[in-house]
């Protein structure tokens, strides 16, 4: 099994790596197009700016290969940029489009909290989650982030919440799609957990 | 549902060792910061902060070895400093593996500096280093200046009501001329994700962290703040986690000489209803 790992150049390629390299996961960098086509699954990490992800992507004409695999049925799990990029726009960047994977936008958290919205915090379960086997509102993950992703009525694939200020999405699982806002290779115990459930459902 | 409040461990190092708080009896591999860093991280550390202290340009390659050692051993995030004055500096340290740099003096010298950074790797990877000793003048009148607007310290600043802290450089020995409050808000609006205040009068002492100070810088910025310098007892942390305002505390000495256990920490300051992530 190949995990294409996408270094896109801005993100926190090495931390994603080293955390599935401890797991025993067969990695490859996707920096290509034609990285992807070979994937049995693809993460997608991302840290700091918004704006950088989506450039990159579309500098290295990967938006397509990528929204081909994940069509494909490719399982594909996106860390935090690698979240926000899944919906259709972002207040951070609004001229870039987004994945569009989820219909939504993307916001700003609150400013009646402290910005970034940073470090460990717990979850609240929306529904089972395969993501989430054997992990509870007791575990805690590390989040690094301003913007996040609402939870609605009608935003079928939040699976998690977390609360700054405001309820936001954590976890997003639908069909072969995951993704966390949190940090699951910063995240100790519990993000290896996950990401041995990712893993898992991969294989 | 709250953001539980982290205890950062910092190593510091003159590249390749850990230089503080080294010498105690029965402390294996006491001065190697990937030996440390693997017990922290087993023992709950939140983060972890590795710094340059020597900071000289051709021991470079040993602290950018040293972080990705350090790296290795860490589910947890990795934050270093020490020396970074450019884009290109920090880009190195970030891809040897830490999550967030940390700057000074090179902020004060140049702050655009925190801006390139911010733009780059994002506001959260910034973290903005601040070494605040209490105004001399302040400390000599009992009751004295108020902030001003501008960073710069008012030179006739005796006769006000607050307290007020002189921004240091250069290991705290040297002034920057700038006052802490305003020289922290400035920063934050340049892009600075995270501020880590030393108490340069706290440091060392093992007398408690600066309440004063933590509150004062804590409860003006938006961004969170670190409190260092002056830790020992669990006591001090509950209290500057309380009346400090504190969203992270650092210490470096007490953990390394086992004199405190995070472990043991984090389980006191939940029995004080302060919420820690309890390390399993």
């Amino acid at each position: 099994m190949i995990i294409a790992v996408m270094d896109y150049g801005a993100g926190n390629f090495p931390s994603v790596a080293r955390a599935l390299d401890k797991l025993g996961a067969e990695l490859r960098i996707a920096v290509w197009p034609s990285d992807l086509k070979i994937a049995d699954a693809i993460v997608l990490p991302g840290v700091g700016n918004y704006a950088a992800l989506i450039r990159a992507l579309d500098e290295r004409d990967l938006r397509a290969p990528l929204l081909d695999a994940i069509a494909r049925g490719v399982p594909f799990l996106g860390i935090c940029l690698g979240l926000q990029a899944l919906y259709s726009t972002s207040e951070e960047a609004p001229s870039l489009p987004g994945l569009g994977v989820f219909s939504g936008t993307v916001k700003s958290l609150p400013t009646t909290v402290k910005l970034p919205h940073m470090g460990w915090n717990r979850l609240r379960m929306q529904r089972t989650s395969q993501l989430l086997a054997g992990l509870s509102t007791s575990d805690y993950f590390y989040f690094a982030h301003t913007f996040a992703a609402a939870v609605s009525s009608t935003s079928n694939e939040v699976v998690a919440s977390c609360n700054h200020g405001t309820n936001f999405a954590a976890v997003l699982e639908h069909k072969n799609i995951f993704a966390t806002q949190f940090h699951p290779e910063k995240s100790g115990a519990a993000g290896a957990r996950l990401l041995q459930n990712f893993l898992s459902l991969a294989a | 549902m709250t953001l539980a409040r982290r205890i950062i461990p910092c190593l510091d190092t003159d590249g390749a060792r850990v230089v503080k708080g080294v010498n105690f009896v029965g402390l294996r591999d006491a001065g190697d910061p990937a030996a440390l860093a693997a017990r922290y991280n087993a023992d709950g550390a939140d983060e972890l902060v590795v710094l340059d202290i020597a900071a000289s340009r051709d021991r470079r390659p040993t602290f950018l070895e040293t972080i990705r050692r350090v790296a290795r051993e860490l589910a947890i995030p990795l934050t270093a400093g020490g020396g970074i004055r450019s884009l290109d500096e920090a880009r190195a340290v970030i891809r040897a593996g830490a999550d967030k740099i940390t700057i000074n003096t090179a902020a004060v010298n140049r702050p655009a500096l925190v801006t390139e950074l911010s733009k780059e790797f994002g506001a959260q990877a910034v973290v903005l280093a601040i070494d605040a000793k209490l105004d001399s003048r302040c400390a000599a009148t009992p009751g004295c200046a108020a902030v001003d607007d501008s960073a710069r310290l008012s030179p006739s600043n005796t006769d006000r009501q607050n307290p007020q802290w002189d921004v240091r450089v250069r290991g705290g020995r040297d002034s920057a001329h700038l006052e802490a409050l305003a020289w922290a808000q400035r920063a934050v609006e340049l892009g600075a994700g995270e501020i880590l205040l030393t108490s340069v009068d706290r440091d060392g002492t093992q007398s408690g962290f600066d309440i004063a100070l933590t509150k004062a810088i804590s409860t003006a910025v938006s961004v969170p703040v670190i409190a260092s310098g002056g830790a020992k007892s669990p006591q001090h942390f509950v209290e500057i986690f309380s009346a400090g305002a504190a969203d992270a505390a650092l210490a470096a000495s007490i953990f390394h000489d086992n004199v405190q256990s995070i472990r043991a920490l984090k389980q006191f300051l939940a029995s004080q209803n302060i919420e820690v992530r309890l390390p399993c």
